[in-house]
């Protein structure tokens, strides 16, 4: 049975690959948008509060609370404000993509070896010169994998959109009827696909960030 | 209209706005008499299947999870594909895979749990291979040269230096397992995503419901997280010294 709904699915892709291909790039636009703003949130407080050394109780604190949030939970309350649809979810998304990327580059930045920070000081950098030439290159690595399991985290759950009306391949996987469980299955493969392929993607510019870090063997 | 779509398999109790108070005609965010009325046939027992829901697959995922990272860290060339498989597991959206072990499972607990399970190894298979993989070079070296056997090893110095790494593994498992169970009412009724989506299908959503039930699962996984946060300081005495 099982092996039967996997030859429907892949029957379903090609037979819908127009619908397919437009919930993508909806998913895609919804999840990268959310990511974005999770980045322009969590870096720049991340970066600074570990290059002071201070503030980890509000670095994990955050990052509980966002954590414990569920997503069709804050999407629910914040119809009140912002009605069904891509803000309503972007929102919701932007909670889940914040913590992962705030803690690594809280941890990232205040594991940077004191002497390192101490002999930049001395010769002279400002700090916000040291935080950009010295901890963020070589925290550079640990931040991306933050990075990575956010993009995992926002990408497999923007299908929530699906049952607040904000489209993507959500809006497939939240209406079996229509669809049938072969679409459900091929809509959740498109999903795994991105997921995958951002976190591959991800995967190599961390690689190349070791590299330039570690010395020349 | 909310635009909200939910499966069959509907709640319970459908709140009479005609009859009730004025915060309830209002539809107000918290109505404590509702919450009162209805703590014993809604929302208690809802949570108490949350949590009985989250415990299982925890437990079930950290055993599956431990004897995985094992695998992934004896061996050094399976880390990889595993890692990938959790990877995977982790990709598949909750809403999809609760539709899609149906079939197989049916409208049953079990399904659920087995979701949860699979969603929790992404988080605890990495922290516990990275926390086993952390143990200082030197330190092995001199568990060696104090006579200690590979099994010996394992069990008094790698494991308690890998405690942390794998506590913080499961306090993160346990908070997103709570999170991801409230998606599961989209398909089976069951824990204090129930209640959510009763009131998320209500025409202009009730929202004390909603708030309620959604103030639980967040006060839960925060209480979970907070006395985790204790039993890791609690195994990490060496921590407290400096």
């Amino acid at each position: 049975m099982l092996g039967s709904l996997f030859v429907d699915a892949l029957q379903f892709i090609p037979d819908h690959a127009q619908l397919l291909l437009d919930k993508t790039v909806e998913t895609a636009e919804l999840a990268f948008t959310a990511l974005g703003i999770s980045l322009l949130i969590a870096l720049p407080v991340g970066l600074w509060l570990g290059h002071r050394h201070r503030g980890l109780f509000f670095a994990l604190g955050v990052s509980s609370i966002g954590r414990a949030l569920p997503s069709i939970a804050i999407i629910g309350v914040l119809i009140a404000w912002l009605g069904v649809g891509f803000w309503n979810v972007t929102v919701a998304l932007v909670v889940l993509g914040v913590p992962p990327i705030l803690t690594n580059t809280y941890f990232a930045v205040e594991g940077v070896d004191r002497d390192v920070v101490e002999a930049a000081r001395g010769m002279g950098l400002t700090e916000l010169q040291i935080l950009r030439r010295v901890e963020l290159p070589l925290g550079l690595p640990l931040i991306l994998a933050g990075v990575k399991i956010a993009a995992i985290f926002v990408i497999a759950t923007a299908t929530i959109a699906g049952i607040a009306g904000g489209g993507g391949l959500g809006e497939v996987i939240s209406n079996q009827p229509t669809y049938g469980l072969a679409g459900v299955l091929a809509a959740s493969l498109c999903v795994s696909a991105l997921a995958l392929l951002t976190n591959g993607l991800l995967a190599l510019a961390q690689r190349a960030a070791y590299h330039r870090m570690a010395p020349t063997a | 209209m909310t635009g909200f779509r939910v499966a069959d398999g509907g709640g319970p109790v459908i709140p009479n706005f005609g009859h009730g108070t004025a915060c309830l005609r209002n539809n107000g965010w918290f109505c404590p008499e509702w919450v009162r009325d209805h703590w014993g046939d809604i929302l208690q027992p809802a949570l108490v299947q949350h949590i009985e829901l989250t415990l299982i697959a925890v437990s079930v995922g950290f055993a599956i999870s431990f004897l995985l990272a094992l695998v992934g860290f004896r061996w050094r060339l399976l880390d990889p594909p595993l890692g990938a498989f959790t990877d995977v597991l982790y990709t598949i959206p909750s809403i999809a895979l609760f539709q899609l072990l149906v079939p197989l499972t049916g409208l049953t607990v079990t399904t659920i749990e087995i979701a949860l399970v699979s969603y929790t190894f992404f988080v605890l298979y990495r922290n516990m291979v990275a926390g086993l993989r952390g143990v200082p070079a030197e330190v092995l070296e001199s568990a060696r040269g104090m006579g200690l056997t590979r099994l010996q090893t394992f069990f008094r110095v790698e494991l308690p230096l890998a405690a942390p790494a794998i506590l913080a593994g499961v306090r993160v498992a346990v908070v997103a397992t709570i999170s991801v169970a409230t998606v599961a009412a989209f398909v089976i009724y069951y824990g204090l995503g129930g209640p959510i989506f009763d009131a998320l299908q209500q025409p202009d959503i009730f929202r004390t419901e909603l708030v309620a039930a959604g103030g639980l699962a967040i006060l839960l996984a925060l209480t979970a997280d907070g006395l985790l946060a204790l039993l890791q300081r609690a195994v990490t005495p060496w921590n407290r010294v400096r």
